[in-house]
């Protein structure tokens, strides 16, 4: 029996330059940067004093949800739940009665996150158990610190009955949680999907980066120069926060209910190198990462020919370069032949374990939009991109024709996700 | 402090608690915190805890053990405060 196909039918986003899709996909094509100076993180030693957060969110939560619900919650939950509200809405759903018992049983989510409720841990947890004030805790500490508080809150929020969790797998985590909701429709075992991630905003998520030395401390006067993905002066990543929630749905219950179907998942595959070849806990195995890519692109049965362009990972750390030389072996394409490159990361920074999700939200968009938003702050193009230059995209351009994208995440932990879209053409393309 | 003074703030304190509106607007002595509020039994903890620092009071275990209604908790207080 062919397996099942699996579409788009909502989208939930709260980016650092948008929220919601209408928002977002006029930031993709104008070039809007979400990157802006933190004073917190210049208060507390930060060598990198830039970031995305979402903002507005603070005034926004209360038309989501009630104080006794927010009581529980941290930001890390907070933009999981407004970006998973907004993604259920957008397919056509209606929030469930809170006082209901109904619960949608062919309805789970794999919402991930990279680093949860450290703030929690951070600025609560550990001082008062520290003063000897277990007591003083009060009772919402767990759910705000266990790893799957963002996806346990959803499933409140929406009554899903079907499976429920978190994953994490670093900076792969949000593509990681799509690849494996899609896998589950696939098989039969759900009707639908809420896949995605999201990323608090607390310094205490990005003080161990900054440690490393792999966050930008050289544009904190200018923000929204500062996410340099394939740039020769790129000088690590932008750390960001927020959400990115995508309800995939069985074609044959999307078709069923008559809803609007934003593009097709073809294809996914996950992998890891196995910290061999080069690979480490902190770098790519390339023989994993290109295995990784064709896997996808196998499972998609696509040709490398038929992919007009390339969300990358793209962080702008010195392993750019290591991954387009990675997509053209894994794609068996010459440099000039290339899909379009692009860094949805230069305009929002790096979203940790949300990245992947929200810039497959992006994808999705470009596809309905037939457009390829461009890739801010490489003008000085990596030397070793030379010979991709004319493949780079800088500033946003319409590609009618476009009808495929290839999206990948990887992650510490040598760990590889890579995710292949189509757009949707209507019920003309199912034969 | 008159007891209807710590009744009121008694229900401030609940409010933010309550998942039922409709029996926050008629509340009463009577009222039970969990039953007709609808309160989650597991914030109770921190319905105490609020209780604790507003009015300046310990509460002990055995104590938020015998709070059933708003006025259990109004009567709790006023005894601590003496």
């Amino acid at each position: 029996m062919e397996p099942r196909r699996v579409v788009v039918t909502g989208l939930g986003v709260l980016a650092p330059n948008a929220h919601g899709p209408g928002e977002f996909v006029t930031a993709l094509r104008e070039g809007r940067s979400g990157i802006r100076f933190q004073a917190h993180l210049k208060e507390s030693g930060f060598a990198c004093q830039v970031g995305g957060i979402p903002v507005g969110v603070e005034t926004l939560q209360s038309s989501y949800l009630t104080q006794e619900e927010l009581f529980a919650m941290n930001p890390n939950m907070v933009y999981a739940a407004i970006a998973a509200i907004d993604a259920w809405r957008d397919a056509g759903f209606s929030r469930p009665d809170a006082s209901s018992d109904e619960v949608d049983w062919d309805t789970g989510a794999i919402i991930g996150t990279g680093v949860g409720g450290i703030d929690t841990v951070a600025e609560k947890l550990g001082p008062k158990t520290d003063a000897g004030k277990v007591s003083r805790l009060g009772s919402a500490m767990v759910e705000q610190v266990m790893s799957s508080g963002n996806s346990a809150r959803v499933a409140g929020l929406l009554a899903l009955g079907n499976q429920v969790t978190t994953n994490s797998s670093a900076c792969n985590t949000s593509t990681e949680a799509i690849a494996d909701a899609f896998f589950r429709i696939r098989e039969g075992r759900a009707e639908r999907m809420l896949a995605g991630g999201s990323e608090g905003c607390s310094k205490y998520s990005w003080a161990g980066f900054d440690a490393m030395r792999v966050l930008n401390r050289t544009k904190n006067a200018e923000p929204e120069r500062a996410s340099r993905p394939m740039s020769a002066t790129a000088a690590g990543f932008v750390p960001a926060s927020g959400a990115g929630i995508l309800v995939l749905e069985s074609l044959d219950s999307a078709v069923r209910r008559r809803a609007r179907i934003y593009a097709e998942l073809l294809g996914a595959f996950v992998n890891s190198g196995g910290h061999r070849s080069g690979g480490s806990m902190t770098a790519p195995n390339p023989l994993g990462v290109r295995r990784c890519i064709q896997g996808a692109v196998a499972m998609a049965k696509v040709d490398s020919t038929e992919i007009g362009a390339i969300n990358g990972h793209l962080t702008a750390t010195m392993a750019d370069a290591l991954e387009i030389n990675n997509w053209c072996a894994a794609l068996e394409l010459r440099p000039d032949r290339m899909p379009w490159l692009h860094s949805t990361k230069s305009l929002i920074g790096h979203a940790l374990g949300a990245a992947g999700a929200i810039e497959s939200i992006a994808v999705v968009l470009e596809l309905v939009h037939g457009f390829v938003h461009g890739s801010a702050n490489c003008e000085d193009l990596h030397p070793e991109l030379a010979p991709f230059a004319d493949r780079v995209v800088h500033s946003s351009r319409d590609v009618p024709e476009l009808e495929i994208i290839a999206k990948a995440s990887f992650g510490f932990g040598d760990v590889n996700g890579c995710l292949i879209w189509k757009k949707w053409k209507g019920n003309g393309a199912l034969a | 402090m008159e007891e209807q003074q710590v009744f009121d703030r008694v229900v401030e304190i609940l409010r933010p608690f309550a998942k039922n509106p409709s029996a926050l607007a008629s509340v009463s002595k009577d009222t039970s915190i969990m039953k007709d509020l609808k309160v989650n039994s597991a914030r109770f903890v921190d319905v105490v805890l609020e209780l604790e620092d507003h009015f300046g009071i310990a509460i002990s275990d055995d104590d938020t053990d015998s709070v059933n209604t708003v006025g259990d908790a109004v009567s709790l207080v006023m005894t601590l405060k003496k």
